[in-house]
């Protein structure tokens, strides 16, 4: 009866269910973790399970769309994210950086839809086209990846900037650009890197500074990244337990529900906590990866690909930035820190994922 | 068109080759895929390198990060009188502390504070100075003893002061305000002279420390030793739990010989009158009372007073901040002439017996002007006895010719003349007994006979204070022996079961050549109230026991001898100091006073009631 009133592309979720069963395990260490972090506040675990609910109901509802539906979609979806970005300039408002905006109901960053949008219009734009891109392509692309990331530069949140701008890179890569125009590129944004210094706000500039030499000012900036190094070191091996984890108890570790959760868990588990996150995240991103090359249409493989490699970027750049190998920017540990918009894109993207799987057999 | 043709549509273009295209998305996954898996790997190795090869440096820190040794201030030791009535307590407080590291603009933190409690003036200049005495991190209290209403605003916007806290504490309380000042002192905030006599690291966690009297004579015993906490601290350094405690030693509890009711009956019966009364037990130098008026409260002193408080202590008049007890020096006047009598029956000079004329005027050969008695028709014929009973000069004068100054001196000396008691009071005045070689030394001066002469009625040089003259007394009444005089009675050490008395020690023993010369002075005393003509018998009817004293009049502006002494025209500050030795009961003395009441004019008049209600009030209580 009810098959009846859907539309025809619609079907039954076909599920790749490793996958989903390495992101709901991962998601619970994450509920796991939070409640450390926060200090034992049910409150805060129970906010961030209502927000894996809305994400997984996204998934789910995602996966039932066929790809070529949300090829369709790609660049609306993408003119959209545009017009809220543009939006956010006008009125957004948030902590110093005017990256919100206000719907009196719904509150959520713009950057977080161009996270999807970006590659999905890039998967679009190759789609219908010979690869690898030629010159003409690579620029048109390259133009349609910069005009969002200089708006959420411009917010400014230079590191959601920057990862918008590499998910986008990554589809490019994807769609074969050659090895010597990468080599190209590379060495011009290297070339690019004072002028970028020069349009740098000033905090901006002190988190990298603080990166390179966090002892200049550990009471301030500095303070992030020397605390969250000794609770990652002071976890040892095996941690100091669940719920025990003195840096995360005192307040020592800034931000440790979102952007330092995963110091929080290295204190805790040590070493082999933070072994076994990485070991599921490299599963579920190799799982994805074999299900994008599963994929028999180029929009279908090029925005599961870069969504799988985008997902691993921000994994390698939050536990980077925890260890103190990477400055500190804005990046949450994907599915376990807490925060409400990334934890839906994030599973809203693997609901794309699932669609690509479930729709493997009947691609055009 | 043209614009559809480059976006949307593959009009126009080379054709796809799903086979190339496949082939080249999966080199580029296995090669995303390999590179991944390497920056993995390295990833790993960061995370070893931080949690397993550098765990050790790391852990330490993290430890050092939250456990904080803090020194806990030890409990002051609380002070009773000897019938057990606490006079200095600990009451719980708050104080307001800073955490300079912490404060990032203290100039703002004290402005800010500065509207919810009342800072004192200066105690922006207070906390510059303090601090420099505090270890980094460690809290510097700025104001003591908050009211309520001040601990409530504060908790309100506590968040909003990082690094400021309010903690409470003991704070230290004397019941009894001004009555005890003199003898009992008080504490006062720690300052640098402080420390320089004190083991700072025991100090660490006190704010308070003994600056007068009791307070400060025994501050090692009333303090007792810091313990130690270790605990562990939240990034804002508040205490989140203790670790490990190592307790404190609170200090040890003293009981002094002082009596309140003793006390409190002699600064009644000074009155308004600004004077020094010191009660002393003969049998074993404990001091039962020692009042000094006028005096002021000590608790502001505690949590520190406004300097215009402070001022206005200093410009009432009779200096409140003078212990006269310990610090007066007052010219002895008649109160020296039983120890001048004894000396010169002891020395040999005179018998009992021996008999002096008065006629009014006393010579010395070779001199025209008089020395007077204080009846200018003279006394007639007087002993040892008579002459104390009626006080008269004139035989003084003769004992002290008779005996020479030096021989007065040393003996006088035995009873404590001229030097400290040794009393545990800190800041005692020692007096003058003065000698030749004392007036060589002091005035490049040699002696005149006439000074001799004055000396023997204690006017001249001789300068006592109302302290010495209880303990000189003491030392005739109980057969020579002098007490150094302990306020300290007892003192109950953590641990203890009852308080261990402290007897007084001995500073001196008048060797006793003939007892009945001893007794003879002591008959004399008994005569000034008993006898017929004593110059004290307005004392009587006593309430059942017999009391024996001697008055005094100490001049304060040096009248010609011509002068008339009546005192009712002399402007007050001009009249004499009236002074009053005694002791009771006469045949076992179980006390012994020295009053002095400033312009108070006769001593008879002015000071020996004020030693009768002292001893009244000491005899009618219950024995211990």
């Amino acid at each position: 009866m009810i098959r009846r009133l859907l539309p025809a592309w619609i079907s039954w979720p076909r599920l790749d269910w490793s996958l989903l069963a390495a992101l709901m395990l991962l998601l619970g260490l994450g509920l796991l973790v939070l409640y450390s972090a926060s200090g034992e506040d049910p409150d805060v675990v129970l906010r961030q399970a209502m927000r894996i609910g809305i994400g997984l109901l996204a998934l789910i509802t995602l996966s039932l769309i066929p790809p070529h539906i949300l090829r369709a979609w790609s660049p609306w979806l993408y003119a959209i994210g545009l017009g809220l970005l543009a939006a956010t300039w006008v009125m957004g408002e948030g902590k110093g950086a005017d990256r919100w905006l206000d719907f009196g109901v719904v509150r959520f960053q713009p950057s977080e839809v161009m996270k999807l949008a970006l590659p999905m219009v890039l998967a679009w734009f190759f789609h219908p086209r010979s690869l690898p891109p030629n010159l003409q392509m690579t620029a048109i692309a390259f133009v349609l990846l910069i005009a969002p990331a200089l708006l959420i530069a411009r917010q400014p949140d230079l590191g959601t900037a920057l990862l918008v701008g590499i998910s986008g890179c990554i589809v490019i890569f994807l769609a074969g650009l050659k090895w010597r125009w990468i080599a190209g590129l590379v060495g011009l944004a290297a070339l690019a890197m004072p002028g970028l210094w020069m349009v740098m706000h000033e905090y901006q500039k002190n988190r990298v500074l603080t990166f390179l030499d966090p002892s200049s000012d550990p009471l301030g900036t500095g303070w992030n990244i020397i605390q969250s190094k000794i609770a990652v070191g002071s976890g040892g091996w095996t941690g100091k337990g669940w719920l025990h984890g003195t840096q995360s108890r005192l307040e020592y570790i800034p931000e440790r529900h979102t952007d330092f959760i995963l110091a929080v868990l290295s204190e805790e588990f040590g070493l082999l906590g933070v072994g076994l996150l990485l070991l599921a995240y490299v599963f579920i991103i190799g799982r994805c990866l074999y299900i994008s090359s599963l994929a028999k249409d180029t929009f279908s493989r090029l925005l599961a690909g870069s969504l799988a490699f985008t997902f691993a970027v921000y994994v390698l750049v939050n536990a980077g930035m925890v260890s103190g190998l990477l400055p500190v920017v804005g990046v949450p540990l994907p599915l376990v820190s807490y925060g409400g918009t990334s934890i839906v894109t994030l599973l809203a993207g693997f609901g794309m994922l699932m669609s690509v799987y479930g729709h493997r057999r009947f691609m055009r | 068109m043209k614009f559809r043709r480059l976006i949307g549509s593959p009009a126009g273009r080379p054709l796809k080759d799903p086979y190339l295209e496949t082939r080249l998305f999966r080199s580029r996954i296995v090669t995303g895929f390999a590179l991944l898996l390497l920056v993995v790997a390295g990833l790993m190795l960061r995370y070893f390198w931080l949690q397993v090869i550098q765990h050790e440096k790391f852990s330490a820190q993290s430890n050092n990060n939250q456990v904080k040794l803090v020194p806990v201030a030890p409990n002051r030791g609380l002070i009773y009188d000897r019938r057990g009535r606490p006079i200095a307590e600990n009451r719980p407080a708050y104080r307001l502390e800073i955490v300079p590291e912490k404060v990032a603009d203290i100039e703002q933190i004290f402005a800010a504070l500065g509207a919810l409690v009342e800072l004192p003036e200066d105690a922006r200049q207070r906390f510059d100075k303090d601090r420099l005495r505090y270890r980094s991190f460690d809290a510097v209290p700025i104001k003591f003893n908050l009211n309520e209403e001040e601990v409530a605003r504060f908790a309100v916007d506590r968040h909003r002061y990082p690094g400021v806290d309010v903690v409470p504490y003991l704070a230290r309380h004397y019941p009894y305000k001004e009555l005890l000042t003199h003898a009992l002192g008080y504490v006062g905030r720690i300052d640098e002279n402080d420390l320089a006599t004190v083991d700072p690291v025991n100090y660490r966690a006190s704010t308070h420390i003994g600056k007068s009297g009791i307070e400060k004579q025994y501050e090692a015993r009333l303090h007792g030793r810091s313990g130690m906490e270790k605990v562990e601290t939240n990034v804002q350094g508040r205490v989140i739990q203790v670790l490990e405690r190592q307790d404190p030693q609170h200090g040890d509890d003293l009981v002094l010989a002082l009596d309140i009711a003793v006390q409190q009956a002699a600064w009644a019966a000074l009155g308004d009158r600004p004077g020094s009364v010191v009660a002393i037990n003969p049998n074993d130098g404990s001091v039962l009372a020692m009042v000094s008026k006028p005096a002021f409260d000590p608790n502001p002193f505690v949590y520190g007073i406004s300097a215009a408080a402070y001022q206005a202590i200093l410009d009432a008049p009779g200096q409140a901040l003078f212990n006269r007890a310990i610090q007066g020096s007052f010219e002895p006047g008649s109160t020296l002439k039983p120890f001048v009598g004894l000396a010169a029956l002891e020395e040999g000079v005179a018998t009992r017996d021996r008999r002096v004329f008065s006629s009014g005027k006393f010579f010395l050969p070779g001199v025209s002007r008089p020395y007077r008695d204080w009846n200018e028709r003279g006394h007639g014929w007087v002993n040892i006895e008579s002459a104390l009973e009626i006080s008269v000069n004139s035989y003084f004068y003769q004992l002290a010719l008779d005996l020479g100054i030096d021989r007065m001196h040393d003996f006088l000396a035995q009873f404590g003349f001229g030097q400290i008691t040794g009393v545990d009071v800190p800041g005692e005045a020692a007096g003058i007994l003065p000698s030749r070689a004392w007036k060589r030394e002091r005035f490049k001066q040699p002696w005149y006979p006439g000074e001799t002469v004055i000396a023997g009625i204690g006017q001249g040089f001789n300068v006592v204070t109302p302290l010495q003259l209880a303990v000189a007394l003491a030392t005739l009444v109980n057969g020579g022996q002098r007490f150094e005089p302990r306020l300290l009675y007892a003192a109950k050490q953590p641990g203890d079961q009852r308080a261990q008395r402290i007897w007084a020690p001995v500073g001196g023993q008048v060797p006793v050549r003939d007892a009945e010369n001893w007794q003879a002075v002591q008959q004399g005393l008994r005569r000034v109230i008993h006898g017929p003509a004593g110059t004290a018998r307005a004392l009587l009817p006593l309430d059942g026991y017999e009391m024996a004293g001697k008055s005094g009049t100490a001049q304060v502006v040096q009248m010609s001898q011509d002068q008339d002494k009546q005192s009712s025209d002399v402007a007050a500050n001009l009249r004499h100091h009236a002074l009053f030795i005694a002791y009771a009961p006469f045949d076992k003395p179980a006390i012994v006073v020295a009053v002095v009441v400033e312009h108070g004019g006769g001593g008879s008049r002015e000071a020996a009631p004020v030693a009768r209600s002292v001893i009244d009030a000491w005899l009618a209580q219950e024995p211990e």
